[in-house]
């Protein structure tokens, strides 16, 4: 049985997530949120995964969506304590704060 | 199967309304919390498409584990002050045009592939995993597969945790 | 249903080096109760000889080629020429971060650990024949090469490097997924042989969805080996990196990048090589320009080096344009050229910078070669390399890349390129320059006598640069006869 929602639906969906995604990460000035931008654009890309696998009947793509979120948790665990660095030594998250390498 | 498209219209308007919230929001807890209605979307998806298995894992790994984390970290900083300030960067207009383009030029082309990527059904190689999805459970055929065809990945996956673990000590410990 | 759990000897043979490294990154930071405290150096020993052992395994490896745990794997030449090369760029890292960890008080296991696990990522790149193994040993380099970034907690540099690295790192690799995703939609598979099969079929799917899928995986590639125009983390990273760690991103790193790149783009799109060439050589050109341009208005010698590492990708993007056995052969040879001479150039910085880094300006270089006239002869050999003088390894590099380019017809872009390299000669000059013709500085004085590891740091790499320099025919048929072995 196949769901009477056509695939494109489910792709354009996963390409607007995406591209949410990317301008959290261009316009948002706040790293935690930066960050969890890249987290939505991760899960765009497992939409995707996802709804390929379903059209093709195949569970590889499960498999790919299953290793992205993996490597997300390994992310979010080193991303999360470089930021808690970051805010020890300089006490904001703000990115155009965190630049002090310029000539 | 005018249930479908409704449930469709549901997930999709709770994805891309978090998705929006979370990046538009001052408080970055409220962005947070928006981002786990998003990816509850995202599982609600999943589960539309009898992604039974990853419908759990979203819920457990994602919403239970990583944006725990989130709040936590974002518990541990004291984001109050920074609340207040300006939110986004000066250049946002052109960054805007250029995200609405990349956006425009992806949604274009996969609209445009609707038939184009059923063709496919066809033209991947025979894999073990060409199972009738339908027939047995999801979980069952992930094990079988992820255990034989994919052994290796997932084997490489632990050391990948391994590194994140020892990644994670490294920045935090007290003295180098 | 038959149940095969497990691998096969054979499989396991031809994932030695990653085992191997693994193994002992794990063995290291087991051992660092015993060894900490008597004895620092021991794990920067072990380490070493973990490397080495890796690289016999690769070796080894290589006396039985072919595919490994159904396909995902393919230990063929070019794997282990990519496998060697990324564990002699970790050799040649520990040796000066012997007296750089010791300056700045920072001797862990953890670092020794997290550079092999780092190196046996790349290892899984170069071998890895399914998009999926490429992403995971991606992922593996990337998340150790962040934390060594920020190695040094307490520095706000190293710091905010951390943090660039990891923010636009993790950025590249959904972009880099996003293509994986349509790839898997568009071809039903992600094993590179099975989508050059696929493509080139009769009944092969549009091109327009590849074409879009190949330019995401550029996006995500090109930030990992810091083409422009996706090279805005490269200097800050660079600069503020613990100096020996800024020597292997600019080398480890960056060649597994690029050997996915050539496997990806020549292997698995191979078929559909006129679509996506626009986007290679407009990146070719982009990077070589801007690297050379702003690298001339840097005052901090990391920086520059940085601005320079854009510029030599632009080189090897050149070589990658060509499309060809010669193309392929001249990039392999460029990295390997490029990895001598650059970690042999951080580590002269590493050295003069001093405790806590103070001292990474164009200026403090200046009285060098009264000074330590050694470092100063050794610092002169590896710049001469990056200018591409004969009886350099830079010199040979740069001639393969652009004879392969000619044999192409892209008559054009080697001009541009050449133009380049004039460019960069100036600001390799002005540091020379400085080293022997300006008065010794704060900084000279502040130098330290060198040991004999530091002392083996420098000369291995400006051995590798001259051998690849007179006797580059011997690594070039390793490269050549690799080459055609990607298809």
């Amino acid at each position: 049985m196949l769901t009477a929602v056509p695939i494109s639906w489910f792709l354009t969906l996963s390409a607007v997530l995406f591209a949410l995604g990317v301008a959290g990460f261009v316009f948002r000035r706040n790293i935690i949120t930066v960050f969890m931008s890249i987290e939505l654009m991760l899960n765009a890309v497992n939409l995707s995964f996802v709804t390929f696998s379903y059209h093709q009947k195949q569970v590889n793509g499960h498999l790919y969506a299953f290793f992205v979120m993996v490597v997300a948790a390994a992310e979010a665990a080193v991303g999360l304590a470089i930021i808690l660095t970051i805010f020890k030594n300089r006490s904001t998250l703000n990115i155009d704060d965190v630049d002090s390498m310029k000539n | 199967m005018l249930i479908d498209t409704i449930f469709f219209y549901v997930f999709a308007l709770l994805t891309l309304g978090g998705g929006l919230l979370t990046i538009t929001r001052r408080n970055a807890v409220h962005s947070a919390l928006s981002l786990i209605v998003s990816l509850l979307g995202v599982a609600g998806l999943y589960l539309m498409q009898q992604a039974e298995f990853l419908f759990a894992v979203q819920i457990v790994l994602y919403v239970g584990g990583i944006m725990v984390l989130f709040l936590f970290v974002i518990m541990l900083v004291n984001l109050d002050l920074s609340a207040k300030e300006r939110q986004f960067n000066g250049q946002w207009m052109v960054a805007l045009v250029a995200v609405a383009a990349v956006g425009a030029e992806i949604s274009w082309f996969l609209y445009r592939g609707q038939g184009a990527f059923q063709l496919a059904d066809t033209a991947g190689a025979p894999s073990a995993a060409a199972f009738a999805v339908t027939t047995t459970g999801n979980t069952e055929i992930l094990a079988d597969v992820l255990f034989q065809e994919y052994l290796l990945p997932f084997e490489i996956a632990s050391i990948l945790l391994l590194v994140a673990v020892v990644g994670a000590v490294v920045m935090a410990k007290k003295r180098i | 249903m038959p149940v095969n759990f497990g691998a096969t000897a054979t499989d396991l043979i031809r994932f030695l080096p990653e085992i191997i490294l693994t193994v002992m990154g794990t063995a290291l930071m087991v051992l660092d109760p015993v060894l900490h405290k008597r004895a620092s150096h021991a794990f920067g020993h072990l380490s070493i000889f973990a490397l080495l052992a890796g690289i016999g395994g690769a070796v080894y490896a290589q006396s039985n080629p072919g595919t490994a745990f159904g396909g995902m794997l393919v230990v063929d030449g070019f794997a282990t020429y990519f496998r060697v090369l990324v564990m002699v760029v970790g050799i040649l890292t520990i040796l000066p971060s012997y007296g750089f960890l010791a300056r700045q008080q920072a001797e862990t296991s953890e670092y020794h650990a997290l550079l092999l696990f780092s190196i046996a990522g790349q290892c899984m790149m170069a071998a890895a024949n399914d998009l999926i193994i490429v992403f995971i040993g991606l992922e593996i380099s990337s998340i150790s090469s962040y934390v060594l970034a920020g190695y040094l907690r307490d520095d706000k540099r190293s710091n905010e490097a951390a943090l660039k690295y990891f923010l636009l790192g993790s950025f590249a690799t959904a972009f880099f997924l996003y293509g994986v995703a349509i790839t898997y939609g568009t071809v039903g598979t992600v094993n590179l042989t099975a989508i050059r099969a696929a493509l080139s079929g009769a009944d092969a799917p549009p091109v327009v969805f590849i074409t879009l899928a190949a330019a995401l995986m550029f996006v995500g590639l090109g930030f990992k080996v810091s083409a422009a125009p996706f090279q805005v983390w490269a200097p800050d990273v660079y600069q503020g990196a613990p100096t020996p760690v800024a020597a292997f991103l600019s080398a480890g790193p960056k060649a597994a990048a690029f050997a996915v790149f050539l496997r990806i783009f020549l292997t698995a799109f191979g078929p559909i090589g006129a679509d996506w060439l626009p986007l290679v050589w407009m990146a070719a050109l982009l990077s070589m320009t801007v690297g050379n341009f702003a690298a001339l208005m840097q005052t901090n010698v990391k920086r520059m080096l940085a601005y320079s590492s854009i510029a030599h990708a632009g080189y090897v993007l050149v070589a990658l344009t060509a499309q060809s056995d010669t193309g392929t052969a001249a990039a392999m040879f460029y990295l390997a050229a490029y990895a001598f001479m650059n970690i042999g150039a951080f580590a002269v910085v590493s050295h003069v910078s001093g405790r806590g880094e103070r001292y990474q300006n164009i200026d403090d270089l200046a009285g060098l070669g009264r000074k330590q006239p050694m470092m100063a002869a050794m610092l002169t050999i590896f710049l001469l390399s990056l200018i591409g003088v004969p009886l350099t390894g830079g010199f040979f590099g740069k001639f393969y890349i652009f004879k392969a380019a000619l044999e192409s017809h892209l008559v054009w872009l080697a001009v541009l390129g050449l133009l380049n390299s004039a460019v960069a000669a100036y600001y390799y000059l002005r540091i020379l320059v400085m080293v022997y013709m300006h008065e010794p500085g704060e900084a000279a004085g502040q130098t330290e006598p060198l040991t004999p590891g530091f002392r083996l740091a420098l000369i291995l790499p400006a051995l590798g640069t001259l051998f690849l320099g007179i006797f580059p025919t011997w690594v070039l048929d390793c490269a050549g006869k690799s080459a055609t072995l990607v298809k």
